[in-house]
């Protein structure tokens, strides 16, 4: 039986490099994209733009955190971009009550939340395909964002929680703050709790997890559910940004980034596998891409056609690399 | 036919595979005669699937192997020319487009043409011969999707005859097969015998080898122990063969039911789910394991599943110690200390891309978990660590991902997970299934254990001898309700007969 054991040593160890391997993921592409555009700018590793940077790809960092827990399960969550928009309503209405202007924050939470518990609750009790619950959400809620301010942007000059948009925190942008603190929080649940591990299990298996006693109703409804609280996390930094919200304009399209940021970051469309660093990895990719395409003087269009291109490329470069360990 | 003059139609001589530094094969040979089984056996990671990944072209052969057809040496790692020279591979994971008919499925990439349109009346033409000439009866114009598995598995080989293989493989052909359907596919390969087609046939199950084979070779550790003849065929030789030692106690019973009267732990009664199970009740003793046998289909998973809480019921309770315990799902079964070890491990039972030790610590993380439900990572290490001593996993380490083990491993990993959450009775469903011969020993004794442990104990399984090995009592179902029981008096074992009547309704 040496053999056996010898062979089984070496998956270990191939094993651990696989691991490495994943964990590195595609932070080399982001690293090259970075040289690259200082080579062809002088001007993208300036302190300057690199907190703009941060900043743009804050917001995406936040609702992409709450896409990775969906993602991770097997799901999809189409209505985010939707949510950030109703959030962002309720945000901007309730600062404009005197006194009660902080509450703002709260509301945008809360509704960001209940969007996400209804989603989950079809999905969880009902059975109905996350894909069809999350798209019938992205445009009903869309509509629900417009009925908040009569079709109106709602402004508020005076945003009591403006600092969240354009604020520092010994120099640190307070839109970056909240976008690792969502990042590590994640890391947290997803790693260091129960219930993270069900997270995995669900998406890895879904009948064997049931049948291990695993709460799976209540699994789907948490990640649902964080994924529309982080969307309303999402609405207040906008509002906080904008001191405004328009119920039409506001996330469209966002549910895009995000989904591109996890799928970028290495986690398996399937589920089971993935991790929320490399989500953070791969929204810095499309911020960085975004900016410094902006910085070379690409024009509009091409910049679509360019990140669009450079998403399938990159994805494709990591499932070649990792041909035969990960699933897609 | 077996020991026939002339070229032989295959012949792979002094076949090697290294991967890296671990060697796979070692110097492995292998011929086959027009005409011949060649069954071919081994634990599981004895390199069968390997040595038939060469045969088939997706491996190169290492320097100095040879593959000869008709005499004619081949290239290896080249799966086109493979099969320009006849050579077939049906796998267990069948291959076949359910959506499309038997036809289509059967020329499926040759589709006969004139001029780029698809004749469907001549694909249905030419199907029809094939199949009458393998004795299967249903028209090419049925749709995959609404045959049986068995019956998709002759399909396959429909599908090999057309392409003209004259040397057939067949995995594991019979691992989800019912009995009747197994029939049919030895009738099958009477048939393909007969047209002078080789087909090496790699199994566990002894009576199938007993049953087809013309010569049976032996792997072990990637290396080749021996060939019998089909008269030199013997149980204790073969087992011994493949494991390289004597297992003159393979099944082992230990635990003994003494005369006086235990204590019913587990008591079933009524079961109904209005579809396969038909009232079905039972009773199961301290330290005792009943087996339940019957066919594939009889309604017993579907019995388990109802009684863990997997399925909606119509009726049935469910006793555990005189404690009503009814489960509306797995959790409550589980709360309540009944566990239950699913037939497919893979499909309903693993978390392939996780650690063994998530796997054995998954249904025990909250009893574990510090408050918050924060993850207790020493604790689950320390049980992982027990499990995988006390049930003798082969891994180097817990952080391995599960689906890197043999499928005997892969078993003991669920057993641990089952045992982790201290259950009192027990489902085992078809617990050897897929598992090769010594890791089967191992859980049999491990399931003795357990018994004199004092757990109340369910075996299903299909294989007779194991079941008369193992369980003191066993239950027979069919057609969903349970239609006997056949125990040991003392001097008088259970007869494979007695059970076989039950499950087919003959009358003894």
């Amino acid at each position: 039986m040496t053999d056996a054991t010898e062979t089984q040593a070496q998956a270990a160890t191939s094993e651990k490099v696989k691991t490495a391997i994943m964990a590195l993921g595609m932070l080399p592409v982001l690293v090259i994209l970075a040289i690259g555009f200082e080579l062809m700018t002088g001007k993208f590793l300036s302190i300057n733009n690199l907190s703009i940077v941060t900043q743009q790809a804050s917001i995406n960092i936040v609702l992409a955190a709450g896409m990775t827990f969906v993602i991770l399960t097997g799901g999809i969550d189409l209505s985010v971009g939707s949510v950030l928009a109703a959030s962002a309503m309720a945000a901007v209405s309730v600062s404009l009550f005197p006194d009660w202007g902080m509450m703002g924050i709260v509301a945008g939470l809360v509704i960001g939340l209940l969007c996400g518990l209804a989603n989950g609750s079809l999905i969880a009790f009902l059975g109905l395909p996350p894909f069809i619950v999350t798209l019938g959400a992205l445009t009903a809620v869309r509509g629900l964002a417009r009925l908040m301010g009569d079709d109106t942007t709602v402004f508020n000059a005076d945003l009591p929680f403006a600092f969240i948009g354009n604020g520092t925190l010994f120099g640190i942008p307070w839109l970056a703050i909240f976008a690792l603190g969502t990042v590590v929080v994640s890391w947290f649940i997803l790693r260091r709790t129960v219930l993270g591990t069900w997270i995995y299990a669900v998406g890895g298996n879904h009948e064997a997890a049931r049948l291990t006693g695993i709460k799976v109703s209540f699994v789907l409804l948490f990640v649902y559910g964080m994924s529309g609280l982080l969307s309303g996390l999402g609405g207040v930094m906008s509002a906080a940004r904008l001191y405004a919200a328009n119920g039409l304009q506001l996330g469209q399209a966002y549910e895009l980034d995000a989904i591109a940021a996890v799928i970028l970051g290495g986690t398996s469309f399937v589920g089971g596998v993935g991790s929320i660093w490399g989500t953070l990895i791969g929204a810095l990719i499309i911020a960085v891409l975004s900016n410094g395409l902006i910085l070379t003087g690409v024009s509009d269009i091409w910049q679509y056609i360019i990140k669009g291109l450079v998403i399938i490329l990159a994805v494709g470069l990591d499932r070649y690399r990792l041909k035969g360990g990960a699933r897609t | 036919m077996s020991n026939g003059q002339g070229t032989p139609l295959l012949e792979m001589r002094n076949i090697s595979k290294t991967f890296g530094p671990v060697s796979a094969l070692k110097d492995v040979s292998l011929t086959a005669w027009p005409g011949e089984v060649h069954a071919l056996m081994g634990e599981n990671g004895a390199g069968k699937s390997t040595l038939m990944k060469v045969l088939s072209g997706a491996y190169v052969a290492d320097r100095g192997g040879q593959i000869l057809v008709d005499g004619q040496p081949i290239h290896t790692g080249d799966p086109k020319l493979a099969r320009e020279c006849g050579i077939a591979v049906i796998y267990q994971e069948l291959s076949l487009a359910p959506n499309l008919t038997v036809a289509e499925n059967v020329f499926l990439g040759r589709e006969p043409s004139r001029s780029g349109m698809v004749s469907r009346k001549r694909m249905f033409d030419r199907t029809r011969p094939v199949l009458e000439r393998l004795g299967i009866d249903f028209a090419p114009g049925t749709l995959v999707g609404r045959l049986s598995l068995g019956e998709r598995q002759l399909v396959e080989i429909a599908r090999a005859i057309a392409s003209e293989a004259r040397i057939i493989v067949m995995d594991e052909p019979t691992t989800s097969l019912t009995d009747r359907e197994t029939e049919r596919l030895f009738g099958v390969i009477e048939a393909l015998k007969e047209h002078g087609i080789a087909i090496i046939y790699i199994s566990h199950r002894m009576d199938e080898i007993y049953r087809l084979s013309d010569r049976c070779s032996v792997l072990r550790d990637g290396g080749y122990v021996g060939t019998l003849d089909r008269g030199d065929l013997n149980a204790q030789k073969l087992v011994s063969m493949m494991v390289g030692r004597d297992l003159s106690t393979f099944y082992k019973k230990d635990h003994v039911l003494t005369d006086s009267p235990r204590d019913v732990v587990l008591k079933v009664e009524g079961f109904s789910d209005g579809r396969l199970v038909d009232n079905c009740s039972f009773e199961v003793h301290e330290g005792e394991v009943l087996g339940i046998s019957g066919l594939v289909g009889s309604g017993r998973t579907e019995l388990a599943r109802l009684i863990y809480g997997a399925d909606p019921a119509t009726s049935g309770k469910v006793w555990l110690d005189g404690r009503d315990v009814t489960p509306k799902s797995p959790r409550e079964a589980l709360a309540n200390r009944i566990a239950y070890l699913t037939e497919d491990r893979k499909a309903l039972g693993l978390f392939l891309d996780m650690s063994i030790g998530q796997n054995i610590n998954m249904s025990v993380l909250e009893k574990d978990a510090r408050s918050g439900g924060i993850l207790n990572f020493p604790a689950a290490a320390q049980r992982a660590k027990r499990a995988i001593g006390d049930l003798a996993i082969k891994t180097p380490s817990a952080r391995l991902t599960v689906g890197a083990l043999s499928g005997g491993n892969q078993q003991k990993v669920l057993l641990a997970r089952l045992l982790e959450a201290k259950p009192r009775a027990i489902i085992l469903d078809e617990p050897t299934r897929g598992v090769d011969v010594g890791a089967k020993s191992e859980i049999y004794r491990l399931i003795d254990e357990l018994a004199r442990e004092g757990l109340a104990i369910v075996m299903i399984s299909s294989e007779l001898p194991e079941i008369i090995g193992v369980a003191d009592r066993v239950l027979v179902m069919r057609d969903g309700h349970i239609a006997g029981e056949v125990r040991a008096a003392p001097g008088k074992p259970v007869e494979q007969e007695e059970i076989m009547h039950l499950s087919t309704g003959a009358t003894a």
